[in-house]
């Protein structure tokens, strides 16, 4: 930076200074790139305002109701965001239940205890399962899956702990278990991925003042390192978080489809970005359109606040751990 | 960097091929997936008639149908359901409807150990979709089906998740034969189901059924024929159970023909007549009534003329009715109103 | 040893364990999901599957031929779009970029990145289709792009900031001008690393279905140009595999398979690219 300033001479002003600047390269090409940087502003910020804009009729009809009713209904124009909202929230919920033990167990053994190369080799094969398209989950979500909950997981579950109403009612194989066990698939390798660089970046003091002072091996681990990398721990949860409700084809092909509230987590439900991929090129009148985008303009909302956070997390552990010696 | 250019080289060279690809005339058409088995092989029979026509069919269910068809993102419609005034009312030139072909809805099952077949009243229907009726050997069903062995289990109810025009038909039989269906749920393309599970277009349906044991849904009479899966009979108006086919089919769009008004939209559920299916429809292309575009107009209207005539002999061995002869004949006069 | 001690130690292993139980399960969920789907598409794929086009529901036969070069063409156009532009919001942010300009573009650029598909597509909806009355590979390749624009401009950015500085002050030294620097120095030193991001990023969007659904619909035919609804491979899966034929479940397990290869393979080769890249760098 000290050197473009060096180079180029304080400008005049008017319309000369201007082709003056213009025949300096580095100008051009400054401007170039800049225009290039700033359409990426122009296209956020014009995605919001669609979002906004578009959503205008069901903000105007029911204002915050909106968000608090739980009543769809496209025969009799009333539409409520809250079984959608429930339905994203508990899928995403029980995907995390599943995937953050799991993940950072796995997080934990790949960065403590696996020697490089296993650890390496495991991790690349476990990055690998983030790139598989979310379609392909859902394909193998319907066939085996959904079997497997539904003839074995679902029923066990009613068996034994069926009085929770969380495990009551019939059994279907789709629902809101099947979709959050196949988000919590898909979460995993982010949360294993993130939180071994987390683990990795803890200074190897950490580990031996605790040996020192007499803990076992998974003392130290547990009560010195996991600690001193909980925030980017966090930071892959909430990661993961976002993830989770954004997520698309995977939910829709086993959520069930159903834009009810239902206690049990073995019934039907819908989430935003399911009801949106089913109903948008068939959603007829402007109420109901609309009412779909004012959902994808929630979930855009709640993506953002989520995904901030979760950078804030990030970015504080790398400087954390950088800050130490 | 090289082997990426090359990659993109190639791609460019394929679409620049494609583009260059000879004029056809290109329709799109987006609409009822009820339909789409007969309107998939129209399409394939028209094209060796006229191989310079290209038509497009998008199964999206009847409500993408109608809605597509009002924003003028297709050239022509598909729906089970005819529009309403209101929907119509949205057009400038008032929109033609041509019914196709008659099919009939069946309620299809997955009951792993019952060979039988089952029988259905209304009553019963009603009672599953409403949520009343909840196990298989309820009392409805077993009055009806003595010597079943119905198992106590839970009934996993299915329905469409998407705008329908088959959820329309459906739910204005149930309308008709249960007053608390009628106020409590009402008929429409997408209403707000009691109970169950969603399937996207009769496809989704009948995947959700066939491969869910204790499910019920229910679809057009194709999409189980073609599947082998189980459905049942049902009790019509006169009290007689009957299973859909092409007699029951036709039976049921009998007195409609006689009495059917100049726009074609009529509802043929629980039609009177001993041998009458109670949940049979036309099922409609929804037409504008001027089309701008000279070589679209004659494909399309080339294709209605096939459709009313030849087509009609396909309907048959693929599970729906043919036109009654009437409606045909008062088709064929319509097709002169598009400009 | 204290009983104590002994349970503290037997805790330490116990747990210890479970860690490892949880990375191969972690690892052995990759294999089972892909091996049972690389088997079931393997046993369903044939020639047909690239050649011929869809049939009719409830016929059996035909093939995915114009899935596959939709789902080209749709890339294609998203690639055109969405590579030069990150590209250069790239080097901007990490050549010229100020300090509120640059901080205010990194942060649309995440935003836009975390931003689901499916309101993506709802966006390119409203943008490309309703105004085209009607879908298109242009309304998908124009979703896809403006997913391909954050990940391939951050990447960049990455990958250019990585250079030292002493490459670009020798240079500048010998009497270059800045954005000579940058053509002919700056980028050719990053470039493993700046080609893998871009390898990444189109592997990712060339999986995406959610953006499709309603921007470039769907079609039994071959496309002819860039206007007419068109067919892709994941948009097809779904459908495929929602649908009651077994033979359309062939198909969705074919697909799947042809699909998720050519995802993976171009991930593996972008990371096997990136890493000899830096070891050959050290």
């Amino acid at each position: 930076m000290a050197t473009s300033a060096a180079v180029s001479a304080p400008p005049p002003s008017g319309a000369r200074a201007l082709l003056r600047r213009l025949q300096n390269g580095d100008e051009v090409a400054r401007l170039i790139t800049l225009a290039f940087a700033s359409s990426i502003l122009l296209v956020t910020v014009g995605l919001i305002y669609q979002l906004w804009v578009t959503s205008s009729l069901p903000r105007q009809k029911f204002g915050f109701g909106f968000l608090t009713s739980s009543l769809w209904n496209p025969v009799s124009g009333e539409f409520g965001a809250l079984p959608f909202i429930y339905g994203t929230v508990i899928t995403s919920l029980i995907a995390l239940l599943i995937a953050v033990p799991l993940g950072v167990g796995a997080a934990i053994f790949l960065s403590e205890l696996a020697p490089a190369r296993i650890s390496s080799t495991f991790t690349f094969f476990i990055e690998l399962l983030a790139a598989v398209p979310s379609v392909i989950y859902g394909v193998l979500a319907i066939f085996t899956l959904v079997p497997l909950m539904r003839d074995y997981v679902e029923p066990l579950l009613k068996k034994s702990l069926g009085f929770l109403p969380i495990f009551s009612g019939p059994v279907f194989g789709f629902g809101y278990f099947t979709a959050g066990v196949i988000l919590a698939i898909m979460t995993l390798p982010f949360i294993i991925s993130i939180s071994r660089e987390a683990l990795l970046e803890v200074p190897t003091e950490q580990r031996e003042a605790a040996l020192a002072l007499g803990a076992t091996r998974w003392e130290s681990t547990w009560q010195a390192v996991v600690p001193y990398a909980r925030l980017g721990i966090f930071g892959s949860i909430f990661l993961a978080l976002a993830r989770a409700l954004g997520e698309t084809m995977a939910v829709t092909m086993v959520i069930g489809n159903d834009p009810s509230i239902h206690a049990s987590l073995f019934a039907p439900g819908y989430t935003i970005a399911a009801v949106i991929a089913n109903e948008f090129s068939e959603a007829t009148g402007d109420l109901y359109l609309q009412s779909l985008v004012g959902l994808g303009l929630v979930l855009f909302l709640l993506t953002i606040v989520i995904n901030a956070m979760a950078r804030l997390l990030i970015i504080a552990t790398a400087s954390r751990g950088s800050s130490h010696p | 960097m090289k082997k990426s250019s090359f990659w993109l080289g190639a791609m460019g060279a394929l679409a620049i091929l494609l583009t260059l690809a000879e004029a056809k005339v290109l329709i799109n058409a987006a609409g009822a997936t009820f339909p789409y088995p007969i309107y998939g092989k129209w399409i394939e029979e028209f094209a060796k008639v006229n191989p310079d026509a290209q038509i497009n069919y998008q199964s999206i269910g009847s409500g993408g149908g109608i809605r597509q068809f009002s924003e003028g993102t297709v050239d022509f419609g598909a729906s089970d359901m005819p529009m309403t005034d209101e929907q119509i009312a949205k057009f400038k030139n008032k929109p033609l409807h041509f019914p196709t072909v008659l099919g009939g809805i069946v309620p299809t099952y997955n009951l792993p150990g019952v060979s039988q077949e089952l029988k259905f009243t209304p009553e019963a229907l009603a009672g599953i979709y409403l949520g009343k009726i909840k196990k298989w050997n309820d009392p409805e069903m077993a009055k009806v089906n003595p010597g079943v062995k119905l198992p106590d289990n839970e009934i996993v109810v299915v329905h469409r998740s998407d705008g329908s025009g088959t959820s329309f038909v459906f739910t204005d039989y149930l309308s008709k034969v249960s007053p608390e269906w009628k106020s409590k749920v009402g008929a429409s393309t997408s209403v707000s189901w009691p109970v169950g599970l969603g399937g996207k277009g009769n496809e989704g349906v009948a995947g959700i059924v066939k491969q869910t044991p204790n499910s019920i849904g229910y679809v057009e009479l194709i999409y189980v024929l073609q599947n082998k899966m189980a459905y049942g009979s049902l009790r019509n108006a006169a009290g007689v159970f009957l299973k859909a086919d092409l007699e029951s089919v036709t039976e049921a769009a009998a007195s409609a023909a006689q009495s059917m008004p100049a726009d074609f939209r009529v509802s043929i559920t629980n039609a009177p007549g001993k041998k009458a299916y109670p949940i049979a429809t036309f099922t409609y292309l929804l037409i504008p009534s001027k089309i701008d575009d000279a070589a679209k107009k004659k494909a399309i209207v080339g294709f209605l003329h096939w459709v009313l005539a030849d087509g009609q002999k396909y309907a048959g061995s693929l599970g729906y009715a043919p036109l009654p002869k009437e409606v045909a004949a008062k088709e064929e006069k319509q097709i002169a109103l598009i400009k | 040893m204290t009983l104590r001690n002994r349970w503290r130690k037997t805790l330490s292993y116990i747990m210890l364990s479970l860690t490892g139980v949880c990375a191969v399960v972690a690892v052995s969920l990759l294999f089972l999901l892909l091996g049972y789907l690389v088997y079931n598409g393997w046993r369903s794929i044939d020639w047909d599957f690239f050649t011929k086009l869809p049939k009719s529901p409830g016929e059996t036969g035909g093939g995915m031929a114009n899935a596959i070069v939709g789902s080209l063409q749709i890339i294609l156009l998203a690639t055109l779009a969405g590579l030069p532009v990150g590209f250069m919001a790239g080097i901007y942010l990490s050549e010229f970029g100020g300090k509120t300009f640059a901080f205010l573009v990194r942060y649309m650029a995440d935003l836009l990145n975390g931003v689901p598909s499916i309101v993506i597509g709802i966006f390119a909806y409203a943008v490309v289709v309703v105004p085209m009355h009607g879908n298109s590979p242009l309304a998908g390749g124009f979703a896809l792009a403006l997913m391909l624009i954050p990940i391939t401009a951050r990447s960049t950015e990455q990958f250019m900031n990585s250079v030292p500085q002493t490459l670009r002050e020798g240079a500048l030294a010998l009497g270059a001008s800045k954005w000579k620097t940058i053509a002919t120095v700056v980028v050719p030193a990053a470039y493993r690393g700046i080609a893998t991001g871009m390898i990444l990023g189109v592997a990712r969007i060339a999986g995406e279905t959610a953006p499709l659904l309603f921007t470039s619909g769907s079609s039994n035919y071959m496309n002819t140009g860039f206007t007419q609804p068109t067919a892709s491979l994941p948009v097809m899966i779904f459908y495929r595999a929602t649908a009651p034929y077994d033979d359309w479940h062939r198909q969705a397990w074919a697909a799947g398979m042809v699909l998720l290869l050519l995802v993976l393979l171009a991930n593996v080769a972008a990371r096997l690219v990136l890493s000899r890249g830096i070891s050959l760098q050290k």
